[in-house]
C-alpha cells in the first residue's frame, strides 16, 4: 500500500506535477535526478554488449593465437560502436539538468 | 553549516578559490563549464577560445606535413620519418581495409580529418589549453555534415538518385516478405540515424572525457588542506592521472573510429556492398 503510494507520487512528479512547496522545473523529478536514472538505464545495454566483445575476442585468440592481428582491428572497432549507446545517454543527462 | 552559506552568500566562491575549509562547496563541473567568455567580439561575431584551439590545430596539422613533406627523400630522415609513421598508419589500418587499393586518392582527406580531430581531441590534456574543442557539438557536427554530404553526394553520383536511396533502403538479400518493415528502418537508419550517431559518439567521448577530468581536478584542489586528511587530495590526483592516459587512449580510439566509419560510408557509396 505504502509502495504502490509512493510509486503513484513519483509518477505524478515525473509527470509533470508539481508538489506545492517545492521548486522544480517540469522537466526535473526534484526526489532522484531523472538524467542520472537515464544514464544509469542506458549503461546496462554496452555495459553487457561491450564484456561480450572482449570476452569473445580473449576467447577466439586462445583458440588461434595467429588471428590477434586481425581481430584487434575490429574489436576497437566494435568498442567504440558500442559504447557510443551509453555515452548518448551521458549526452541526455547534459540535457536533463 | 553557516560559514557555507556566508560564503556563498558573499558571492566569493569561484571554483579556483573554492576550498574545503573556506566553507564554499564543491564546485562540481557543469555545463557552463563548456562555455567560454569570447576573446574578443567583432559585431555579432564572438571569437571564444573553442575556435582558437581549431585554429590552432589546423595550424599544427598543416605546419607538421609541410615540414616533413617540403623535401622527400628516398630514404627518409628526421620529421618525414615520423610523418610517412602517421600516413602509413592512416593508408593501411584505415583506408585499404574501407576502399581497397584503388581508394588511395582519398588518403590526403582521411589523413586531414584523423589528424585533425586526434589534435583537438589531445588539446583535452594539453596544460594551458586543457580543453578539447570536438567538446562543443559544433565541432562535429560540421565535420559529420562534411561527411554526409559526401557519402550521400557520391552515392547519387555514382549510383544515380533514385537506386542510391533504393540501395539505401533495400540491403541485398533480404527475402521480399520483411520489406515493408525493413526498408522504413534501413533508410532511416542510413540517412539520419548515421550522421546522428557518428556526431554523438565522437562530442559525447570528449564531453565525458573532460567532465571526468574536471572532476578529479577541482577535487584535488578542493581538498588540498595541510593535515593528514592531504592524502584525500593525493588519491584525488592518482585518479587523475589515471583518467589522462585513459583519455589518451580513449581522443586516438575516437578520432579513429571517426575516420574508419568516413570510409566504410564512402566505400558503400561506391558500391552496393554486401
Amino acid at each position: 500500500m505504502q509502495l504502490a503510494m509512493h510509486l503513484h507520487h513519483l509518477l505524478y512528479v515525473a509527470a509533470g506535477g508539481s508538489v506545492p512547496g517545492s521548486t522544480s522545473t517540469p522537466y526535473q523529478l526534484h526526489i532522484i535526478n531523472l538524467g542520472a536514472l537515464a544514464y544509469g538505464l542506458a549503461a546496462i545495454g554496452p555495459g553487457v554488449g561491450i564484456g561480450i566483445i572482449f570476452g569473445k575476442f580473449m576467447e577466439s585468440i586462445a583458440r588461434q593465437p595467429e588471428a590477434q592481428g586481425r581481430l584487434t582491428g575490429f574489436l576497437w572497432i566494435g568498442f567504440a560502436l558500442t559504447e557510443a549507446l551509453a555515452l548518448i545517454g551521458i549526452a541526455v543527462f547534459y540535457f536533463l539538468k | 553549516m553557516n560559514l557555507v552559506v556566508a560564503a556563498q552568500v558573499a558571492g566569493q566562491c569561484t571554483p579556483a578559490s573554492s576550498h574545503i575549509l573556506s566553507g564554499c562547496p564543491y564546485p562540481a563541473p557543469s555545463i557552463n563549464d563548456f562555455y567560454f567568455t569570447p576573446l574578443f567580439t567583432i559585431g555579432h561575431f564572438q571569437f571564444d577560445k573553442p575556435m582558437l584551439l581549431v585554429l590552432l590545430s589546423t595550424l599544427i596539422v598543416l605546419t607538421f606535413f609541410w615540414a616533413a613533406f617540403r623535401k622527400p627523400k628516398l630514404v627518409p630522415r628526421g620529421v618525414q620519418n615520423v610523418g610517412e609513421l602517421g600516413i602509413l598508419f592512416v593508408r593501411d589500418q584505415i583506408l585499404r581495409p574501407q576502399l581497397g587499393k584503388k581508394g588511395d586518392s582519398w588518403l590526403p582527406f582521411l589523413c586531414a580529418l584523423f589528424f585533425f580531430i586526434w589534435i583537438n581531441n589531445i588539446f583535452g590534456v594539453i596544460p594551458i589549453l586543457y580543453f578539447p574543442a570536438t567538446s562543443r557539438f559544433e565541432y562535429p557536427a560540421i565535420l559529420t555534415a562534411m561527411v554526409w554530404v559526401l557519402y550521400m553526394g557520391i552515392g547519387m553520383w555514382k549510383q544515380g538518385p533514385l537506386r542510391y536511396l533504393k540501395n539505401l533502403a533495400v540491403p541485398s538479400g533480404a527475402p521480399l516478405w520483411i520489406l515493408p518493415l525493413l526498408a522504413p528502418i534501413d533508410f532511416l537508419s542510413n540517412v539520419f540515424i548515421r550522421p546522428f550517431t557518428l556526431s554523438v559518439r565522437l562530442w559525447a567521448n570528449m564531453l565525458a572525457g573532460h567532465v571526468l577530468l574536471l572532476v578529479f581536478a577541482l577535487a584535488t584542489w578542493y581538498l588540498l588542506t595541510a593535515s593528514y586528511e592531504l592524502v584525500f587530495s593525493a588519491a584525488s590526483f592518482v585518479v587523475l592521472i589515471a583518467l589522462t592516459g585513459l583519455e589518451l587512449l580513449i581522443q586516438l580510439l575516437q578520432a579513429f573510429i571517426f575516420t574508419v566509419l568516413t570510409a566504410f560510408y564512402i566505400s558503400g557509396a561506391y558500391e552496393t556492398s554486401h
